[in-house]
């Protein structure tokens, strides 16, 4: 994080949201290099969308400072507007207008004449691949097709950051795909990207630095090698075939692993970070065979970045978004 | 200055297109205002005494500000609808005059109610209406509906920005017409209502607005209740302008 302020497309600090009694943010810093990527991470509900919103000029904070493309975003606002693309989580697109008009409305929004709003419609059409739907209205695109759209009109003007609230939730693999190509192509023209998602092998193949944030707060930061260093080796991951063996293999775990393993009952599954590697296997296998437990999966693996949110959170993020919609 | 009106000139444009893709509400509009005439000239018509001035002739005119007030209800949905859909988001992180978000929805709904008076008055004429006013009055009366139909389309939007979602907008944001139109001269003389209700039904806005289409269209002094309404109209403005700005700026806090 030691960069000069004039590097720096998004610079945050002290950030504090409330909404009457809900504290949303509580004190967030984030530093975004201009020209990188970066993923910002939690599950549903743990601030991201209102961080995003706060960045990008929607909301006020209560507290703190924030700077996008250097220009301080409480002070100027409108000056802020100019240099940043915002594609929130629905695809805020008018079903009603084809693919071309709803370009061309947002080139015009953006200030540009009708001519040339609606030569870059036709640019970021084909760019896009959406060309065979210019005509067509939004609401008769599919969900990839409606997701292309939306993030053409947050670039209709080139902006130097974008913000991507949760860009592939609700795609299909191959749309998803298709996102990540874009975004890897903006970022090669120069855009600096400030992502939020669930998916945690989205953060992995975008993101330079990744940001972990629950309950209003960071609590990592770092690359994704960096963060999976955090959480040391290897992981074994066990399942066993009866529910009533669960507790037993708990104990076999945390004297072999030597560390407090995670228990996902719904799935009768045990992880723990195993620091031994293959060597130490045997070992294990053998405590669990002398306990007399019935193993019905085992498996050891490098770390993942869902090892860190669970090693951070001490929730899997299925879990936390399991908390979130009860 | 000039951006906004750029701005207001492209939102104008796309609610438009939104209108003229989805002809039904605009039929939808229009039918339900004939519905009224049909049903207050034949069912109910016969048994109010409106004096020397035939009953249909004394309905058109709270008919006409009927349904533009109710045509209000188009502002608060279509609002609402951009919220819930995020593109009202959109268009606050956008470089843009947020009041044209608005003002190009209420565009938008005048033009609506333009097209639902043009075919009230073809119905009217076709049940009896026989206007007297001269051709000025005539346009004057327009003028009015005009007017009326941009104040009351700011109440809708304050209603829209204010409820937040589809749901609560179709099932709340009509209610508070019913009273106001049917507590007024709109469809009965309000001497023949208990005194009690008098008071409210002589002094409310939609009474005068009514009375001066009325007077207008049956060559009736019609000064008084022209200037009454004009100052209701932009009374109405004054307060629900800036409330519904607010309530814009304040979109997302909630959401």
């Amino acid at each position: 994080m030691e960069h000069s302020r004039a590097e720096l497309a998004v610079r945050a600090r002290g950030v504090e949201m409330a909404f009457g009694e809900t504290r949303a943010l509580r004190g967030i810093d984030l530093d975004v290099p201009t020209g990188t990527v970066l993923g910002l991470l939690g599950p549903n509900g743990a601030g991201k969308t209102t961080a995003v919103r706060v960045l990008s000029t929607l909301l006020r904070p209560t507290a703190g400072e924030v700077e996008v493309a250097g220009i301080d975003v409480l002070r100027e606002p409108a000056k802020v507007r100019e240099r940043i693309g915002l594609i929130g989580q629905a695809a805020a697109v008018d079903e009603m207008l084809t693919g071309l008009e709803n370009l061309t409305m947002f080139g015009r929004l953006h200030g540009m004449r009708k001519a040339a709003a609606k030569g870059r419609a036709r640019e970021l059409l084909t760019r896009f691949d959406l060309d065979d739907a210019a005509d067509r209205i939004a609401k008769e695109y599919s969900g990839g097709m409606r997701r292309r759209l939306d993030i053409a009109a947050g670039i209709v003007v080139r902006p130097s950051v974008l913000f991507l609230d949760e860009p592939t939730t609700g795609l299909d693999p191959s749309s998803r795909l298709a996102v990540w190509e874009i975004v890897r192509e903006l970022v090669a023209d120069g855009t600096t990207v400030l992502l939020t998602t669930q998916y945690l092998d989205e953060a992995d193949q975008l993101a330079n630095d990744i940001v972990v944030i629950d309950h209003g707060t960071v609590i990592a930061h770092g690359t994704s090698d960096e963060l999976k260093g955090q959480v040391g080796g290897g992981r074994v991951t066990i399942t066993v075939e009866h529910a009533a063996q669960l507790d037993l293999l708990t104990g076999v775990v945390r004297a072999v692993a030597g560390a407090e393993p995670v228990v996902t009952a719904g799935e009768l599954r045990v992880t723990a970070p195993f620091e031994g590697g293959a060597r130490h296997l045997p070992e294990l296998v053998r405590a669990i065979d002398d306990a007399g437990i019935t193993l019905a999966g085992l498996e050891l693996r490098p770390p993942t970045l869902d090892d860190v949110f669970v090693h951070l959170t001490g929730r899997s993020t299925e879990d936390a978004d399991q908390e979130q919609g009860a | 200055m000039n951006r906004f009106f750029a701005d207001t000139s492209v939102m104008a444009w796309r609610n438009l297109r939104r209108t003229l893709r989805l002809p039904e509400m605009v039929v939808f509009a229009t039918i339900q205002p004939v519905m009224f005439v049909v049903l207050f000239r034949y069912v109910f018509g016969g048994a109010i005494d409106t004096g020397s001035t035939s009953y249909v002739n004394f309905l058109m005119a709270g008919i006409f500000v009927q349904t533009v007030a109710f045509g209000s209800f188009g502002t608060a949905l279509g609002l609402v609808d951009d919220l819930q859909r995020g593109v009202v988001d959109r268009f606050r992180s956008l470089p843009m005059n947020h009041g044209a978000v608005v003002l190009g929805r209420i565009i938008n709904d005048i033009s609506i109610n333009l097209i639902s008076i043009i075919v009230m008055v073809i119905v009217g004429v076709i049940v009896g209406f026989r206007p007297t006013g001269s051709p000025l009055e005539l346009l004057l009366g327009f003028g009015i509906l005009v007017l009326v139909s941009f104040s009351f389309s700011w109440i809708g939007a304050t209603i829209g920005l204010s409820l937040r979602t589809v749901e609560a907008v179709n099932s709340g944001g009509f209610l508070w017409m019913f009273p106001l139109t049917f507590v007024s001269s709109a469809f009965v003389p309000v001497d023949s209502m208990p005194g009690w209700l008098q008071g409210f039904a002589e002094y409310q806005p939609f009474t005068r607005m009514v009375d001066a289409v009325r007077a207008l269209s049956l060559n009736q002094p019609a000064a008084d209740h022209v200037i009454a309404s004009v100052l209701w109209c932009l009374a109405i403005i004054a307060v629900f302008l800036p409330i519904s700005m607010r309530q814009f700026r304040r979109a997302a806090l909630r959401a």
